[in-house]
């Protein structure tokens, strides 16, 4: 242990090397052991080598750290190639004499053992490297092809000898090995020589896949025990550590219009808050999209730019439907404060929608994003890694203060019963509920305000007229104050008399 | 670094062929000076007079070790003739050294 570890004072902050990987510096406090070995550990594909990589390119980019990569597994050019769609240019980085790539090849078909041997070779070149460059991050990728090769034995107490020869040679160091059966590492190392064990885990779920990452193991520090889920995309590696980003997010105090003055004076008299979360429930054909169009047209009135994302309707059916109802979203289109993004979701590709989304969200910066609707990405039914996703989705968009309103879809009748809209409700800040009851023995569509954190809000169910002008709210007539269990109680007579079909017909002559 | 060289014979049949190794050591580790004990052995009983080793210390030569692709010390490479093989250890196996080199008779 050198002087710079031994606590000094009450304060003692264990040495970090910050990775800049994106969440993974927020659980581990701050970074890896600095001027030690990291175990990275996991399965064949599951973003090892990536996140290794990042935490050079990081060190170079961001902190002025040169690093040297030894790979075993490939060669430079494959290995440049394979993370220039994340954006790291290594090409540059060498040139610059910033990154040093050696590759070192194991062939035991080749080599024939006579004796007793070390792996001195490795420290030389090891060495040369580090000095080339004048690194202070290395990685060795992988591990396993050095096993694979030579004699296990001496392999055993050689790694050993390496690792305790990078805490001298003061490099902080990731080595990635495949995850073995009995022990964490096939050859049972974790136990002794590595100070900090991270393992990748590739899972698969209901056809969804679903990276994670855990620390199980970091010596002097505390760090978060739970599992991870992180994603690799064009911009690199992220971990989402959900609880640390909604903690660290902002809360504006700042009202953005609905676009529907009732609804408004519903809301507190002022509207949604800027950069939350809103939920439009209901069942077909009472006026979701409809809701979800207005506050679009009233945030590009305002000159603010919104991203309208459809997964049912095509976006020049949404733009002929709302212009019936005298939402002309056509001209926000040409004018480019309307960004309409369309897709049809399927579970497979859940994951590449929201990279897909986040990347416009970037570029754009919109004020508001609409998600129309959100129950057509949970086709599957509840599950638990669809809401992980959204919640990793809304976190990134509060992060970001955007606003965004979902709409979602519920079957008739289901309101207790339908887990995944309750899931989502319990994510978002407000929370409309839009019905179809029924008042003098005519069908009629009713809005109520479920919640609305941190504001006072009305508890009223209001009708809510959609016409050829726009969209207004008035009183309900004849219709008792405790209207919402008689209302619940009616939408299932209604599904008894399966006259959801009656209802979309309504709305196509409300148009 | 120690060349040593023996005069060849003017190699006619694949018998008489020179034999050049590289062998790869670290100077102070025991390994090594028992694996230049050993190979010197072995060609001055087998390959008298038509061999030639060369013993590269890879502290003093680093680079070498990249271009020969080292990691394993000690390390004998047989140049010549080909195919080339590479043995690593202490060369105290003679059997598998032999073997390796294609000397058994």
């Amino acid at each position: 242990m050198s002087k710079a570890q031994k606590p000094k004072s009450p304060k003692f902050i264990f040495p970090k090397c910050l990775t800049g990987i994106q969440g993974l510096d927020d659980i581990t406090t701050g970074g890896l052991p600095k001027n030690r070995p990291t175990l990275l550990l996991g399965n064949t594909g599951c973003g090892k080598t990536i996140m290794a990589m990042e935490f050079l390119v990081n060190g170079i980019v961001l902190f002025n750290e040169p690093g040297v990569f030894i790979a075993f597994e490939e060669k430079t050019d494959e290995l440049t190639l394979n993370v220039k769609s994340l954006g790291f240019d290594l090409d540059k980085h060498i040139k610059e004499n910033k990154l040093y790539i050696e590759n070192i090849h194991i062939d035991r078909y080749k080599t024939i053992e006579t004796g007793n041997y070390n792996i001195e070779g490795l420290f030389v070149r090891l060495a040369q490297a580090i000095d080339k460059v004048k690194a202070k991050r290395v990685v060795l990728d992988s591990l396993d092809i050095l096993f694979n090769g030579l004699d296990y034995k001496i392999l055993r107490s050689e790694i050993k000898r390496l690792f305790s020869w990078f805490k001298e040679k003061q490099v902080t160091a990731i080595i990635t090995a495949e995850i073995g059966d009995t022990f964490l590492t096939r050859h049972g190392l974790e136990e002794y020589i590595a100070d900090c064990v991270i393992i990748l885990d590739n899972r698969k779920s209901n056809q969804i896949t679903t990276r994670r990452l855990r620390i199980v193991k970091y010596r002097g520090s505390v760090h978060g025990n739970n599992e991870y889920p992180f994603e690799v995309n064009e911009e690199g590696v992220t971990v989402f550590p959900i609880i640390s980003v909604a903690a660290q997010q902002k809360s504006s105090t700042q009202r953005i219009s609905s676009g529907i003055a009732d609804l408004d004076e519903m809301l507190g008299k002022k509207g949604f808050f800027l950069g939350s979360s809103i939920l439009v429930s209901g069942t077909a054909g009472t006026g979701k999209t409809s809701i979800a169009a207005s506050f679009a047209t009233s945030v590009c009135k305002a000159k603010q730019r919104c991203l309208f994302c459809a997964f049912e309707e095509a976006p020049n059916q949404v733009v002929r439907n709302m212009r019936s109802i005298n939402f002309d979203l056509d001209t926000f289109i040409k004018s480019g404060l309307l960004t309409f993004y369309y897709a049809r979701p399927t579970l497979q590709n859940l994951e590449l929608h929201f990279f897909a989304i986040r990347k416009i969200i970037r570029d754009l910066k919109p004020t508001v994003i609409v998600l129309d609707p959100i129950t057509n990405l949970m086709t599957e039914g509840p599950n638990s890694d669809i809401r992980s996703m959204l919640t990793r989705f809304v976190d990134f968009l509060k992060t970001q203060h955007i606003t965004v309103l979902f709409t979602a879809a519920i079957t008739v009748g289901s309101i207790e019963r339908n887990p995944s809209d309750e899931g989502i409700s319990s994510m978002v800040d407000t929370w409309m509920m839009v019905q179809d009851i029924e008042v003098d023995a005519s069908r009629t569509r009713s809005l109520c305000v479920m919640k609305s954190r941190g504001m006072p809000h009305s508890n009223e169910v209001r009708r809510f007229n959609i016409s050829n002008k726009g969209i207004s709210l008035s009183p309900l007539a004849n219709f008792k104050p405790a209207g919402l269990p008689n209302a619940k109680r009616s939408a299932k007579e209604h599904e008894n008399l399966s006259t959801s079909k009656a209802s979309i017909g309504l709305k196509e002559t409300a148009r | 670094m120690s060349k040593i060289k023996t005069v060849s014979k003017t190699a006619k049949d694949p018998d008489e062929e020179k034999y050049i190794f590289r062998l790869f050591v670290t100077g102070i580790l025991a390994n090594s000076a028992r694996a230049v004990i050993n190979i010197k052995e072995i060609c001055e009983k087998y390959l008298k007079d038509r061999y030639e080793l060369e013993i590269i210390d890879i502290y003093q030569q680093p680079e070498l070790a990249i271009t020969e692709d080292v990691i394993a010390i000690p390390l004998l490479i047989k140049k010549s003739p080909l195919p080339e093989a590479r043995l690593m250890g202490d060369l105290s196996d003679t059997e598998k050294v032999l073997e390796g080199l294609h000397l058994f008779n």
